[in-house]
Order: C-alpha cells, then sequence, then structure tokens
C-alpha cells in the first residue's frame, strides 16, 4: 500500500489532523510533570555538594536542551519550506520560534538562580551561558524578521534564510565561546561526572519528556492558529465549525 | 552586446560602487567619524587610567568597528534597490553571486578599510604596545572582510523593510560574535606572550569560508526580497 505522505502537508488535512493529536502530548506532558516535578522536589535526595540548590537542574536542564534542539527543528522546518515551497512547513517554523525561544530564556533564568548560590553570582560568563545568550538572540532575530515582514511568504523564505545561517553558525559561535572563555578565565565549577541518584535520573528525564511533549502541543496549537489566520479567505475554513459559531 | 566574463563584471562592479562612494564622500566619513568617536568615549566612560585602557583597547576597537560596519550596511544594496538599479543588475545573464561579491568589495574598501587605517592610531590613544597593533591591524584586515559579507546577508534580507536598520543589527550581531572573539583574542595573546597563529588563522578560516558561502547565501536572499 503506497502511503500519501504528502496528504498532511496540506493546511486543511492538517489543522484537523493537529486538533485531534493535540491533547495526547498536551495530557502527558502535565502528568509527566508534575511526576517529574514531584520526583524532583521531593522524592530525590539533597546533593552532597550542592544542598537543595541543585534541584533548579530539573528545570534548567531540560529547558536548555530543547531550546537547542528546537532550533535545529526550527531551521529544518524552515530548509522544508523554502526548498520544497511546502506552506506548512514555514508555518511550522513560525510556531516553533516562540517556544524556543522561551525554553532559551526559561534556562537562563534558572541558570541565573543556580548561579547565586553556586557561583555567587547571578550572571557568570560562562561558556555554556553565553552561548544560552546568543541563542536567544538568534531566536528573537528569526522572530523579529518575520514579524517586520508584511509579505507573509517573503518573510516565511527570508526568515527561513536566517534560521539556516543560523544553524550553521551555531557550531561556530559555539566553540568560538568555549575558547574565549577558557582563555579568559580557566574552567568554573562543572558538574563532574559523579554517578547521579536514580530518582535525580528519573526526574530529569521526566521533565525532559514533560518539555518535550509540552513544545509538541504548544507548537501543534499555534500552527493551527497559523493555518487559521493565513487560509482565512478559504472555503474551508469558512465550513469550519469553530468559525461558522 | 557581449557578454562580460566574471572576472571583468565583478571589476566592474567594484569599480562602480567606489565610484558611486566617492561622489557621496560624506557617507564614507560619518561612518569613519562614527568609528573614532566611539573609541574616544571609551576612556571618557571608563576613566583614564592607561593600565585598564590598554586591557580594553582590542575589544573597544573590534565592538567600535563592528557597530560602525553595521552602520554602513543599510546601504549596501538600498541604493540601488531604490533606483531600480538592482533589479536590472538581476536581469543580467551573469551570476548574481558574483555581481554580490563585487558590491561586497567595494562595500569593505569603502567602510572596512579606512577603520583599519585608522585603527592604529586609536590604537595609541589607549597605549597599545607597537605588537599589540600589528596583530590587531592583522585582525581587523582579515575580520572586517567577514562583517562585510556576513552583513551582506542581513542587508539583502531587510532590504526595503521600515525599521530596516535596527532589525539589520539584530540579525547580523549574533553572527558576528565569532569574529568579534577571534579578533580580540589575538591581540590578547600577544599582549600575555602567547602564540598569536592559531586566532589569526582561525580568522582566516572564517574569511575563506564567508568568502565561499556568503555570496552565494546574499544573492538568494536578494531574490526572495526582490520577487
Amino acid at each position: 500500500m503506497a502511503i500519501n505522505w504528502f496528504k498532511y502537508s496540506a493546511p486543511s488535512a492538517f489543522y484537523n489532523l493537529a486538533g485531534k493529536v493535540i491533547p495526547w502530548f498536551a495530557v502527558p506532558a502535565t502528568i509527566l510533570f508534575v511526576a517529574g516535578i514531584y520526583t524532583g522536589f521531593f522524592v530525590a535526595p539533597s546533593d552532597a555538594q550542592q544542598g537543595e540548590a541543585y534541584r533548579i537542574i530539573f528545570i534548567h536542564v531540560p529547558a536548555s536542551i530543547l531550546s537547542m534542539f528546537l532550533y535545529l527543528v526550527m531551521a529544518a522546518y524552515a530548509a522544508l519550506g523554502l526548498i520544497f515551497n511546502t506552506r506548512l512547513s514555514s508555518m511550522m517554523a513560525t510556531a516553533l520560534a516562540p517556544t524556543g525561544a522561551l525554553f532559551a530564556f526559561v534556562s537562563l533564568w534558572t541558570g541565573a538562580f543556580w548561579g547565586k548560590p553556586m557561583w555567587g553570582a547571578w550572571w557568570v560568563w560562562d561558556a555554556r551561558l553565553t552561548s544560552e545568550l546568543i541563542l536567544l538572540f538568534l531566536y528573537f532575530g528569526f522572530i523579529a524578521l518575520h514579524a517586520s515582514i508584511d509579505d507573509v511568504r517573503r518573510a516565511d523564505r527570508a526568515a527561513a534564510l536566517l534560521a539556516i545561517v543560523g544553524a550553521v553558525n551555531v557550531p561556530i559561535i559555539y566553540f568560538s565561546v568555549r575558547w574565549w572563555n577558557t582563555l579568559h578565565q580557566g574552567a568554573t565549577i562543572k558538574f563532574t561526572g559523579t554517578s547521579m541518584h536514580i530518582a535525580m535520573q528519573q526526574a530529569m528525564f521526566m521533565l525532559l519528556l514533560a518539555g518535550w511533549l509540552y513544545a509538541v502541543a504548544v507548537t501543534l496549537f499555534r500552527v493551527r492558529s497559523i493555518i487559521l489566520e493565513r487560509e482565512k479567505n478559504t472555503r474551508w475554513v469558512a465550513e469550519l465549525v469553530e468559525v461558522q459559531q | 552586446m557581449k557578454k562580460l566574463a566574471l572576472g571583468e563584471l565583478l571589476f566592474l562592479v567594484i569599480w562602480r560602487d567606489l565610484v558611486l562612494a566617492m561622489r557621496r564622500r560624506a557617507d564614507v566619513l560619518t561612518t569613519l567619524v562614527f568609528f573614532m568617536m566611539v573609541v574616544s568615549l571609551f576612556p571618557l566612560g571608563v576613566g583614564p587610567e592607561l593600565d585598564m585602557l590598554r586591557k580594553m583597547a582590542p575589544g573597544v576597537l573590534w565592538v567600535a568597528a563592528l557597530l560602525a560596519s553595521m552602520l554602513s550596511l543599510g546601504r549596501l544594496f538600498s541604493a540601488d534597490y531604490l533606483d531600480g538599479t538592482l533589479e536590472q543588475m538581476m536581469l543580467a545573464p551573469q551570476s548574481l553571486s558574483v555581481l554580490v561579491l563585487g558590491k561586497m568589495i567595494a562595500h569593505w574598501l569603502v567602510s572596512g578599510f579606512p577603520l583599519v587605517l585608522v585603527a592604529p592610531v586609536l590604537g595609541l590613544q589607549f597605549d597599545m604596545s607597537a605588537q599589540s597593533l600589528l596583530v590587531l591591524i592583522a585582525g581587523l584586515l582579515l575580520g572586517t572582510p567577514i562583517l562585510s559579507m556576513v552583513g551582506s546577508i542581513g542587508a539583502a534580507l531587510t532590504l526595503g523593510l521600515r525599521g530596516g536598520g535596527v532589525l539589520l543589527s539584530l540579525l547580523v550581531l549574533p553572527l558576528c560574535i565569532p569574529v568579534l572573539i577571534f579578533g580580540t583574542s589575538a591581540v590578547e595573546a600577544v599582549s600575555s606572550g602567547l602564540s598569536v597563529v592559531s586566532n589569526l588563522s582561525l580568522l582566516a578560516a572564517l574569511l575563506v569560508l564567508a568568502l565561499l558561502f556568503t555570496p552565494w547565501v546574499s544573492a538568494q536572499a536578494l531574490r526572495i526580497s526582490m520577487e
């Protein structure tokens, strides 16, 4: 049986599919979030060196991982949109950007909270923190460029090109920042690879999964709004039950 | 009319842009004066202690160069875009990438190269040693063309947009961070007695990469903006 892979690249088909699958991501995300927070804050033991303050990493690490991962996903969707000229891919890229920026911001925020008791300063020019900040700037650039072009198709393509250039640049930026950092101040306090407690691992894993599911659910939700906004003059949108009401 | 060879075309574009820039000398000078002003403001802001100034000098000069190049990037394509020349250029049978490369080189000659020339004088204000100055100039020579080239992508993407200038900086500045880091690290390396080869080699590598890819990416960006 030949599967029609492109069936759901049509916004009208995808709109319905997304509407159906959102609960399948949103509900597990909520459950895992609650379970992960509970395990992280009540079950996991306090750290020998860092006391209770280490618990911020249960939020911080998943947020950092997702902020980087989502940028790549966004760039991939943008590239798809640019190459195959599929409208939906560009919409997905646009829908992913705010979530990615949010995770980058959360990562920086929690990083500052962790840094205050650990390093004694809200902000340290640590290589990873700095790269995360730059990543946030890249997200802002993408969003700002997309927002300032009125013609949606041009905005999609221009922002896509920017996302690809950004994705190519990210490794260069990361390594340059790392070398810059080692030249300036040597090694800062790092997590040495002490084996993590099993409850810590579970909490981290659950929250990572929760963040991932949340990102999918929110992106699908946002892309549905974007589809409605852009296709508002089509007949299938006019025939939708929720539009007619 | 015979079709121009690529080399001829490149030369022609550079020559044309240089002539145009010379007709509007004020634009070129504004960038240069801006650069000198920003650099001179720093000692006023942080105090005249020579020890600190010597330490800050490479960073200040590089950041000022970065900002100055942002200032002039907006003009890279906009004049040609407004009077329709750019559209004609895109219709030319030759590769658009080469045309864009020509414009990048001209932009660097007009706005990047003068900065490199005045940088040593400004460096003296910060009491930099001759050796450091030499490395600074070498770094700027390698680095400022990258700023022009990477910046041209942003300039092409923001062509004809409202608030283009600020947006352009927002897009391009994060991408220029590696250049800034390697450029300043080279000077710091020489003042702390380390080898400068690694940083300058990395800058040169970035320059080669930029030369390879940015003309093509910029050309694509122009196509997106012009359609």
